[in-house]
């Protein structure tokens, strides 16, 4: 049996974009040549700015964009699903086993929907439960595993706080259950006091119902917190991958010890200025030749100022991967 | 010495269709020139709503109570309704940073336009003179190229610029009061050091007060020299910034820095405070916190407690009520 629930190879992503009707149809890449191995039952975190491509490889994963290149493979106990290659009826079945949380839960729930048919939704979709019984049976189960009372169940989503609501949005994304979650940017518009609580039930969950996450987000200090490996991405590339403790403790790429140095500190006697990058994130649509972090290098050796590096992850020390240019800049 | 701002007993109000919303529950809270105020606090604690009474920016269903002050230059500005007098704060002496860029610039009009006409509405100056102060302050905040972004429109910036164009706009003024409404909030990490670092510089610079909001307290611990913590329209601990962070005597501060993944320390569990944070429909009665405290006392849970603050160490404030909970 393979110990891997998802691989994904050489994949990249890229959209079509033009100007005006007049102009010239160009190719957009948002995701460039990423090789990931999520294995069962792990945390896998994904970080990097804006723009950086995380939603899109997120979505991706889920066969919610097309795939322009490579591809990605969906291992379950008896079959795979390669979703370059992947029938309609196969994608209704993996439909069932990969599942999304949105980022906001103001705007994921319909506000003319009673919690109950929010939950519901999925299993009528897809078919799931027979009778309107087992909806309810099933409905209820995961409401209470996501620590929802019954009462909450006949109400709106208006009448729900911010965490609620994210907890609500958990339960539909479990109900069909699902193997696999891709959890975007779940907390990020929640308060701190209320984050914690959502980490902490993902966590729980994943013991309970044997689930693995691909947990895409910003904020490095909820990443190393709750992931066991972590990939760094920066426009459309993967650039460093490691456990993540290691990550946290020994950053090799420039850019990761940047993000890291500007989490600003919570001791105010701690006022050591962050490694600035300069400039900002370029745009995907003329990307920097050869290495793609080489405009914001803090200290790009000559090959790498000049673009001619090739990009591409190696191994430094076990399991930890930082792209082979960066290696030996800054 | 006189403040340069000073607020105090304020009470702000809603009227809404589903009843009389208490927003802001008897603030007071002193600014000296120089010196940058934190403000944190959850989404609904009545942050952004102090920063809005100042410049009486809070909507038409607002109700003040009688005895508040906010008080600029000896001067009630509470009180002011003439659009002369509003002139003076809205933009004048005060001026304000919004947490999205993108929404506080008008979409179809160029940047440089937008700069040129709020001087020109506040300080005796000529166009080209204008002109030239804005584009002086686009360099300042360190904008390659200002005299070509001047004539850009908001769109064809990044996140990151934008919030630099707003700040160097805010600042055009030359303002005594400077609130920044979660100035880092909508930026990446890297950005959001570099935007940080830019205030810091600026702030000392032009010697302005500055009231600093944000849910961040990472940000509030690098840019603050006091904070007040803010739950449900309350100030629950005030003081100095270290004294805060360090030794916090309030339960829900504690509960803030406990929820927060240290980043140093990835053992650490992650400690939510218990509890949703009410509907402010329902805003308990007595002490607010009540509904989440850790471990009340038995007059505070019966809600037989007054709220209000006192000193617990030279300059450090504690709500009387929590300094005897959990």
């Amino acid at each position: 049996m393979n110990e891997n629930i998802v691989s994904v190879n050489n994949l990249s992503v890229s959209f079509d974009y033009q100007e005006n009707f007049l102009s010239k149809k160009q190719k957009i890449k948002a995701v460039n040549n990423i090789n990931i191995k999520i294995k069962k039952g792990s945390f896998f975190g994904l970080v990097g700015e804006s723009g950086s491509g995380k939603t899109t490889l997120g979505r991706a994963i889920l066969g919610a964009n097309k795939i322009s290149q490579g591809n990605v493979i969906f291992h379950d106990d008896e079959k795979d699903y390669d979703l370059t290659s992947i029938t309609s009826k196969e994608m209704k079945e993996y439909r069932k086993k990969a599942q999304l949380i949105f980022q906001d839960p103001y705007a994921a729930l319909s506000p003319r929907m009673t919690v109950r048919d929010i939950i519901a939704e999925p299993l009528e979709v897809m078919k799931i439960t027979n009778s309107r019984e087992e909806t309810d049976e099933r409905v209820r189960d995961i409401a209470a595993k996501c620590r929802l009372n019954l009462e909450h169940l006949r109400r709106f989503p208006h009448a729900f706080s911010g965490g609620q609501r994210q907890r609500i949005s958990i339960a539909r994304a479990l109900v069909s259950n699902p193997k696999f979650i891709v959890a975007d940017e779940s907390v990020a518009a929640l308060d701190v006091s209320i984050q914690a609580d959502i980490l902490n039930l993902l966590k729980q969950l994943q013991e309970d119902l044997n689930l693995t996450y691909l947990f895409i987000s910003h904020d490095l200090s909820v990443v190393a917190h709750v992931c066991d490996i972590v990939a760094v991405m920066y426009l459309g590339h993967i650039v460093e991958m490691a456990p993540s403790r290691e990550l946290f403790s020994n950053p090799r790429h420039s850019y990761t010890k940047a993000l890291l140095s500007s989490i600003p500190s919570i001791d105010p006697e701690n006022k050591s200025k962050a490694i600035e990058l300069q400039g900002e994130i370029p745009s995907a649509m003329n990307p920097p030749s050869g290495c793609v972090f080489r405009t914001r290098c803090p200290n790009p050796t000559h090959d790498c100022k000049e673009g001619n590096i090739v990009m591409g992850l190696k191994e430094v020390s076990p399991n930890h991967w930082v792209d082979q240019c960066c290696v030996n800049c800054g | 010495m006189t403040h340069l701002l000073e607020i105090n007993n304020l009470d702000v109000k809603f009227d809404t269709d589903e009843g009389r919303i208490t927003a802001i529950d008897n603030v007071s809270l002193t600014l000296d020139q120089g010196k940058v105020l934190g403000i944190v606090g959850e989404s609904g604690s009545g942050k952004s709503v102090t920063a809005k009474s100042i410049m009486q920016l809070n909507p038409g269903n607002t109700i003040y109570n009688d005895n508040a002050e906010i008080i600029i230059d000896d001067e009630n500005v509470l009180k002011f309704t003439s659009k002369n007098d509003l002139k003076k704060i809205r933009g004048g002496k005060v001026s304000m940073i919004f947490q999205e860029p993108m929404a506080s610039f008008a979409p179809a009009i160029k940047i440089g336009y937008q700069m040129v006409e709020q001087l020109m509405i506040h300080k005796p100056m000529d166009k080209k003179e204008a002109k030239n102060i804005s584009i002086d302050m686009l360099n300042r905040v360190g904008i390659a190229d200002a005299e070509k972004r001047f004539n850009q429109y908001a769109f064809e910036l990044s996140g990151g610029m934008r919030q630099r164009a707003m700040i160097a706009m805010a600042l055009s003024t030359m303002p005594k009061l400077l609130l920044a409404d979660e100035p880092t909030t909508a930026l990446d990490v890297t950005i959001q050091a570099q935007v940080i670092n830019l205030m810091k510089d600026i702030i000392k610079e032009f010697n302005m007060g500055v009231i600093f909001i944000t849910h961040d307290l990472g940000v509030i611990a690098q840019v603050a020299d006091d904070v007040a913590v803010m739950y449900l329209g309350s100030i629950v601990e005030r003081g100095p910034v270290n004294e805060i962070l360090k030794n916090p005597k309030h339960p829900y501060t504690r509960g803030l820095l406990n929820a927060l993944p240290d980043i140093n320390n990835l053992d650490a569990p992650l400690k939510p405070i218990p509890g949703n944070i009410p509907s402010p429909l329902d805003r308990p009665s007595a002490c607010v916190f009540r509904t989440r405290c850790p471990d009340p006392t038995h007059d505070c849970r019966e809600g037989n407690t007054e709220m209000g603050l006192i000193e617990v160490s030279p300059g450090h404030w504690v709500d009387k009520c929590c300094v005897n909970c959990g």
